[in-house]
C-alpha cells in the first residue's frame, strides 16, 4: 500500500455540547477519489474546514504526505498543494473569469511582493489560466466578469481555480451543488478526469455522482465516520443504509 | 465614463500645472494645500478603496511626517534629505506598528483601533512641550535641499508638492495593477478564498499599510514647509475624518479622485467658510448628499421616483 497523501487522524471538534467532529480518521491516496457523504448537519462541511486549517480542531492530526500539518494557516496549507473548493461558489465577482484563475496562478508562482509589471499582461500567469479555463470548457467565457456567469459556469471557474493552484490534494465542498442534471453531468466528467491526476476529498449529497466517481466512500453522521469502503459495500452496508442511503430509496 | 475615467489624470495634473501661471499668491498656497491633502488623501484611498482596510487615523502620519521636520528644525538639523528620510521612515514605522496590531482585525474593530493609535499620537505630541506642546510651534526655516530648490519660494514648493503628487498618482496607478496590487483588491473582495488560494494575506496588507502610511508622511513633510508651523491639530482625529471624507467624495478605488475631492472639499471650506462661520453646518448636508449619491442603488431609486412623477400626470 503506498503512503497516503492526506492522513487524518483522530479528528475531534467540539461547539458547546455538540460533537460536530467526534474522532474521525480518513485517508486519503494519491489520484483516487475519496467521497463523504452523510445527511444535512452530519458536519461534512465542519470537517472540510478543519482539513483546510479555517478550523482549528480540539484534537486530532493531519499529515499531509506524512508531515504534520494540523497548526498551519489555509494559506500555508494550500501553499504546500492542500486546495479547497467551496460549497457556496467563492469567486472575485468583478474580476473575469480569466483573472479569477490567474489569480491562482499567482497564488503559486512566487511571492507576489512585486510592484511594477501589470499582471493582466504577464503571460506567465495568463497563460496557464487560459489553459485551465480551456480544459473546463470555460474558453469562451474567459473575459465575462465571474459575477455574471450562470450558476454552473461560477461552480466550474471554482473548480478551475482549485485546479489552477497546484494542487496535489483537493478538498472539494459540494461541487455539484444548485446545478440542473445537465450541468451536473458535464460537471461529473470534469471530476472524473481528475481521477488519477490528484487525491481527491470529494463531499457531496449526490449519490448518483458519490457513486459514479468514488473509489472509496466514507459515511458521516453526527460527525462520526459510521460505515468506510468501496462504493458497493457502503451501498450494502446496514448503519449507512439506515442513515441516508435508505432515506433515498424510501424518497 | 470611461472618457472621464481616461482623461481624469492627466487633465487634473495639467489643471495643477496651470495654477501658479495665475500669478496670485493666494491660489498658489490654496492649491499647493490642495495637493498636499490630495497626496494624503491618494494614500488612503491605496488601502481604503483597493484594500478594503478603513483606517481612521491617517493624519497621525501627516503629523508624524509634519513633526519630523518641525523637530529636526527645532534641534537644528535643516537638511532636507533628512528631514525626507526622518519623515517618511518615522511614519512608515508607525504604519508597521500600528498596522501589525490592527491588521488583525477586522471591521468596526480595525477602525477603532487606528483611531486609538492615532489619538496616542496625538496626545504624545500635544504634551512635548518642549516643541510647542498643545500651542505649536513655529518652524523658522525650511527643508533645506540645496540652492536650487529654495523651499521658501512659493512657487518652488509649489511645483516640488506638484511633482510628489504627479510621482506618486502614477506609481500607485502601475503598483495597482501589479501582482502586489491584484493580491491587495482581491483580498478586499473576499479574503478566504485568497486564503484558500495560499496567499498569506495578512503579509501583503500590512506591506499596503506601511506603503500608505508613508506616503502619507511625506505629505506631512511637505505640509510643514508650507504652514511653517507644527501643531497637534494637523492629527486630530477629525483631520484623519476629513482625509477620508476626500477620498469618499472624488471617489473611492480611483486615485486621481481622492486629489479631485481634496480640491472640492477645501474649496467649498475655503468658499463656505467666506460665507459663514458655521460653514461646516452647510458642508456637512453636501458631504451627505454626495455620500448618498455615489450609490447606484440610491441613484437608481431616485431615479425610478422622478419617472413616476413625470408619468403620474398623464393619468391624471
Amino acid at each position: 500500500m503506498p503512503e497516503p497523501l492526506l492522513d487524518i487522524r483522530g479528528l475531534c471538534k467540539r461547539f458547546g455540547g455538540l460533537r460536530a467532529t467526534d474522532d474521525v480518521s480518513l485517508t486519503l491516496f494519491p489520484g483516487e477519489i475519496h467521497a463523504v457523504i452523510g445527511p444535512n448537519g452530519a458536519g461534512k462541511t465542519t470537517l472540510i474546514a478543519q482539513i483546510a486549517g479555517e478550523l482549528a480542531p480540539d484534537s486530532g492530526q493531519v499529515l499531509l504526505d506524512g508531515a504534520e500539518i494540523t497548526r498551519l494557516s489555509s494559506a500555508a496549507r494550500a501553499a504546500r498543494g492542500l486546495v479547497r473548493s467551496f460549497q457556496i461558489t467563492s469567486v472575485f465577482p468583478d474580476f473575469s473569469a480569466l483573472d479569477n484563475v490567474a489569480l491562482a496562478v499567482q497564488a503559486h508562482a512566487g511571492h507576489s511582493f512585486r510592484f511594477w509589471r501589470p499582471a493582466a499582461r504577464d503571460p506567465a500567469l495568463r497563460e496557464p489560466a487560459r489553459a485551465r479555463l480551456a480544459e473546463m470548457g470555460l474558453a469562451a467565457r474567459a473575459d465575462v466578469p465571474a459575477g455574471a456567469l450562470s450558476h454552473g459556469e461560477r461552480r466550474t471557474l471554482e473548480l478551475a481555480m482549485a485546479l489552477a493552484a497546484a494542487p496535489r490534494a483537493l478538498l472539494l465542498d459540494e461541487p455539484l451543488a444548485g446545478m440542473g442534471p445537465e450541468e451536473s453531468a458535464q460537471m461529473i466528467r470534469l471530476l472524473a478526469g481528475l481521477k488519477g491526476r490528484f487525491g481527491v476529498l470529494l463531499v457531496e449529497h449526490d449519490m448518483d455522482a458519490v457513486f459514479a466517481l468514488a473509489d472509496r466512500v466514507s459515511v458521516l453522521e453526527y460527525g462520526r465516520v459510521i460505515a468506510a469502503g468501496t462504493p458497493e459495500e457502503v451501498r450494502r452496508d446496514p448503519l449507512a443504509r439506515a442513515a441516508y442511503l435508505g432515506e433515498d430509496e424510501a424518497a | 465614463m470611461t472618457v472621464l475615467r481616461r482623461a481624469a489624470v492627466p487633465a487634473t495634473l495639467l489643471a495643477l500645472a496651470l495654477v501658479p501661471l495665475a500669478g496670485q499668491e493666494f491660489a498658489l498656497d490654496l492649491f499647493t494645500r490642495i495637493m498636499i491633502f490630495g497626496l494624503a488623501a491618494l494614500s488612503l484611498d491605496f488601502i481604503l478603496g483597493y484594500g478594503g482596510m478603513v483606517s481612521f487615523g491617517h493624519a497621525a502620519y501627516l503629523g508624524i511626517g509634519s513633526y519630523a521636520v518641525g523637530i529636526s528644525v527645532a534641534l537644528g538639523l535643516t537638511d532636507g534629505f533628512a528631514h525626507l528620510a526622518l519623515a517618511a521612515g518615522g511614519s512608515g514605522l508607525a504604519a508597521l506598528v500600528i498596522g501589525f496590531v490592527a491588521l488583525r482585525t477586522r471591521g468596526t474593530t480595525f477602525i477603532m483601533l487606528t483611531l486609538a493609535f492615532a489619538q496616542m499620537i496625538y496626545f504624545l505630541c500635544e504634551s512635548l512641550n518642549q516643541f510647542g506642546g498643545d500651542n505649536g510651534l513655529n518652524i523658522p526655516t525650511h527643508s533645506d535641499f540645496g540652492r536650487w530648490l529654495p523651499l521658501d519660494d512659493p512657487r518652488v514648493l509649489y511645483y516640488v508638492t506638484f511633482a510628489a503628487l504627479a510621482v506618486f498618482l502614477l506609481l500607485g496607478r502601475r503598483v495597482v495593477r501589479s501582482r502586489f496590487g491584484l493580491v491587495i483588491r482581491a483580498a478586499k473582495s473576499n479574503e478566504r478564498r485568497m486564503a484558500a488560494l495560499g496567499f498569506p494575506v495578512f503579509h501583503y496588507q500590512l506591506a499596503a499599510f506601511v506603503i500608505a502610511g508613508t506616503v502619507c508622511g511625506v505629505a506631512g513633510m511637505l505640509l510643514a514647509n508650507q504652514t511653517e508651523f507644527l501643531a497637534p491639530a494637523i492629527m486630530h482625529w477629525t483631520r484623519s475624518g476629513e482625509i477620508m471624507m476626500m477620498v469618499i467624495l472624488g471617489g473611492r478605488g480611483t486615485l486621481v479622485g481622492p486629489v479631485v475631492g481634496a480640491a472640492i472639499y477645501l474649496l467649498l471650506e475655503q468658499v463656505l467658510s467666506g460665507w459663514t462661520e458655521h460653514w461646516q453646518a452647510v458642508l456637512g448636508p453636501i458631504l451627505v448628499a454626495v455620500v448618498l449619491l455615489s450609490r447606484p442603488r440610491t441613484r437608481r431609486a431616485l431615479a425610478q421616483r422622478l419617472r413616476r412623477r413625470r408619468i403620474a400626470p398623464a393619468h391624471a
